[in-house]
């Protein structure tokens, strides 16, 4: 997928001035984090779940290894078969071959931002291999030639409108705004893509250890239609998303599905145990795990390792202010919002993926919200550290840090530079009270005014009255 | 329930220092009412956010350790703002466990409170509610919970019920009121326009709490959101909550018209 992450402020600029995505990001609020809110305060217990995922997930991430090779042995053990892929490429390869091996004209997906994040979709197409999208949202997206702009909710940026204009135009049927009939539309003609496809290709929100299984959960029953139709089934899924056993498998279901849309449980949670046994009534005759790196391994055993926690749950970007202002397609890649924030700079490289760590107020929503307690702002501020080191952060911010903290290091200076400075802000404003316009501070000004200071610096007043023997 | 008398470091920050040291001294009031021995340490100047929140390490230790010597020997250190408090709190952090300053920066993080959760939690309201009681504030206020006192520090309740021993005041919340207001220190120079639109939501939520006093505990905040409330020809007055706590609302609220201070003195 291509990479606009340096342009975050211009794609930010252009959300912001998009009526109708505004007006569809509006929905946002009600739709997850009121949600949450109630489906959390049902659960006395939650804040105590949080803290065994995190637990948890740290277990596994300083085992990663054994439970992976556990995974695997089970997995092979059940008939089906694992690939490992160091990097997208390798991958997209992978998945390529076995289609190929299938001859697979047209191939289903579930829902996977794994698929994503390697760009399998162009990757397939390219090959000769159709891949068709079976979850509604990421079937919407595809008509349009669109990208996901949330992790759980990809059509998050578009409005009915937007759908029954795209349904209309590649269904060939009457224009309808009913999302009944949309849906009914969908239904229908994605039925026969699922009976046609030679090969289904999934994500995975676990792979657990002891069984060698894979679960998905949707609310659509779409990647059920996936798994089990075609012959072959693929699940393309990344490293992290191991857990030890079923049990542990369960505690992360109960928080995913809290966090995420605020229900109790998702509507279809669907393990995968490799191919077709004898008696089954169904499945499919070959089954696949391709297990991605592409840059995860490099986080073990450093601050990022905590990120690894990640269940893809999207509570950070719902409640994130920053989110909400400019949507998910203003991050220019695949992983918007807080979580992205900080993966996008290890996968894509720091140099383009920059601006995401610093556009963030580190008002710590998004740690308060993460149900693995994933500390958010201190890894987004590890990658301005990694920037700062590199000599990559602007000069503006170079030059300001280096001239304010001369200054800061040297108390004596310190307080005549800032007498002078608040004199001079103070006459500035005039008799007004505030400022409206100031040379360099146009940042601040141009939006909103500046309140003057009051005259003297709170250092000197203290001064003067301590000689004067008076109290305050 | 500490000493009668404890020995306390005022940390002023930079914001009350230049824009409104009235904060400082109604801090200073209070504390003094509370019984505490107030001190402004000559070395202090700012908590090191900045460098900290632009990748810059060495020069937030650097800062740190200044800090750290200011401050050596209080039995508390308190300041009007939970961000600059809670930047003092992540001091640990900077140092490697066998540096010495690292068990001086714990110390110092032990003993840093934000004003309103001092007065309340540490020196008990008890030690102030004669004082309260005796004050009057007629208007209908509406608290803004900063991100860093409040996800950081816990302050939430602590600046409310202090509110509420002030006769006359009342306090309708407005919606949203946990949510940041796109200050962030050097994020709304460096992202003004999502800033902006952050500080608009702020400035609606405000305006339909039907209030007509903003409160808060951080002035960098309140100065984005009377900046902007400002601009936006609203008349609703934002003052940080320990003007009201100090009864020192007779000065001008942040960003009225022209105030000398040195008069008032």
């Amino acid at each position: 997928m291509q990479i606009n992450t340096p342009f975050f402020k211009e794609r930010a600029h252009d959300a912001m001035e998009d009526k109708n995505l505004q007006r569809a990001l509006g929905n946002l609020k009600a739709g997850f984090p009121e949600k949450r809110a109630i489906a959390v305060s049902r659960m006395p217990e939650f804040e105590e779940l949080r803290n065994q995922g995190r637990d948890l997930k740290n277990h596994v991430m300083e085992n990663l290894d054994l439970y992976l090779e556990q995974f695997e042995a089970k997995v092979i053990e059940n008939g089906g078969h694992v690939h490992w892929a160091r990097t997208s490429e390798d991958a997209n390869k992978i998945i390529l071959d076995i289609c190929k091996q299938e001859n697979a004209k047209t191939v289903t997906k579930g829902k996977s931002m794994v698929t994503e994040e390697i760009g399998l979709n162009d990757y397939l197409e390219q090959n000769g291999v159709q891949p068709v999208e079976t979850d509604l949202g990421e079937y919407i997206l595809q008509l349009r030639g669109d990208h996901p702009s949330h992790i759980i909710a990809p059509a998050i940026h578009l409005n009915l409108d937007d759908v029954a204009e795209a349904f209309h135009e590649h269904h060939k049927r009457p224009k309808s705004d009913d999302p009944a009939v949309l849906m009914q539309e969908a239904r229908e003609v994605l039925r026969d893509k699922f009976v046609a496809a030679d090969v289904g290709i999934t994500g995975a929100n676990f792979c657990v250890a002891e069984t060698g299984s894979t679960i998905i959960v949707t609310n659509e029953g779409n990647g059920d239609l996936t798994q089990t139709l075609p012959k072959t089934h693929i699940v393309v899924t990344s490293i992290e998303k191991v857990v030890p056993t079923l049990e542990d498998m369960t505690l992360f279901l109960r928080l995913l599905a809290r966090s995420a849309t605020g229900q109790e449980f998702t509507v279809y949670n669907t393990l995968s145990s490799g191919p077709r046994r004898e008696g089954d009534q169904d499945g499919p005759e070959n089954f696949h795990v391709v297990l991605v790196d592409n840059g995860r391994s490099e986080m073990v055993g450093t601050e990022l390792q905590d990120m690894l926690r990640c269940i893809r749950c999207s509570a950070c970007m719902n409640h994130c202010p920053v989110y909400g202002a400019v949507g998910g397609h203003s991050y220019g890649w695949v992983y918007p919002g807080p979580m992205g924030s900080v993966l996008t700079p290890q996968m894509i490289g720091i140099e383009k993926g920059g601006m995401l760590p610093n556009a963030s107020t580190f008002c710590g929503k998004c740690e308060s919200v993460c149900p693995v307690k994933i500390p958010l702002p201190k890894l987004m501020r590890h990658w301005r550290e990694d920037e700062f080191e590199k000599h990559l952060s602007p000069k503006a911010v170079r030059y300001g840090i280096a001239g304010w903290a001369f200054l800061a290091k040297r108390p004596v200076l310190y307080k005549t530079y800032t007498r002078m400075a608040t004199w001079f802000m103070k006459r500035w404003a005039g008799k007004k009270g505030k400022i409206e316009k100031m040379p360099l501070a146009g940042g601040w000004t141009d939006w909103r005014d500046m309140p003057a200071p009051q005259g003297k610096t709170f250092m000197q007043s203290w001064k003067e009255q301590q000689k004067a023997g008076e109290q305050p | 329930m500490p000493n009668t008398s404890p020995r306390v470091g005022l940390f002023v920050t930079c914001l009350a220092d230049m824009f409104r040291p009235t904060v400082a001294f109604a801090t200073v009031k209070l504390l003094e009412q509370a019984g505490c021995t107030v001190e402004v340490p000559e070395r202090q100047t700012c908590c090191g956010q900045p460098a900290f929140n632009s990748g810059d390490r060495k020069t937030t230790a650097d800062i740190a350790r200044q800090t750290i010597d200011a401050f050596d020997g209080y039995e508390y250190v308190v300041g009007p703002s939970g961000s600059c408090i809670g930047m003092l709190h992540q001091y640990p952090d900077l140092f490697i466990s066998t540096d010495p300053y690292f068990a001086r920066a714990t110390e110092l993080a032990a003993k840093s409170h934000e004003i309103t959760s001092f007065l309340f939690d540490v020196m008990g309201l008890e030690t102030l509610q004669e004082k309260l009681n005796q004050l009057r504030f007629d208007g209908t206020v509406t608290y803004h919970d900063s991100c860093a006192g409040l996800r950081e520090l816990g302050v939430k309740d602590q600046p409310r019920k202090l509110l509420q021993q002030v006769e006359g005041l009342s306090i309708n919340e407005m919606e949203e009121a946990e949510t940041c207001c796109g200050f962030g220190g050097t994020f709304c120079v460096k992202y003004p326009e999502i800033s902006n639109r952050m500080v608009s939501n702020k400035t609606d939520n405000i305006s339909n709490s039907g209030a007509n006093t903003l409160l808060g505990g951080d002035l960098g905040c309140l100065l984005n959101m009377a900046g902007k409330l400002k601009r936006e020809g609203k008349s609703i007055e934002a003052r940080h909550v320990v003007e009201v706590l100090a009864g020192m609302t007779d000065i001008p609220a942040i960003g009225e018209a022209d105030y000398d201070l040195a008069s008032q003195l």
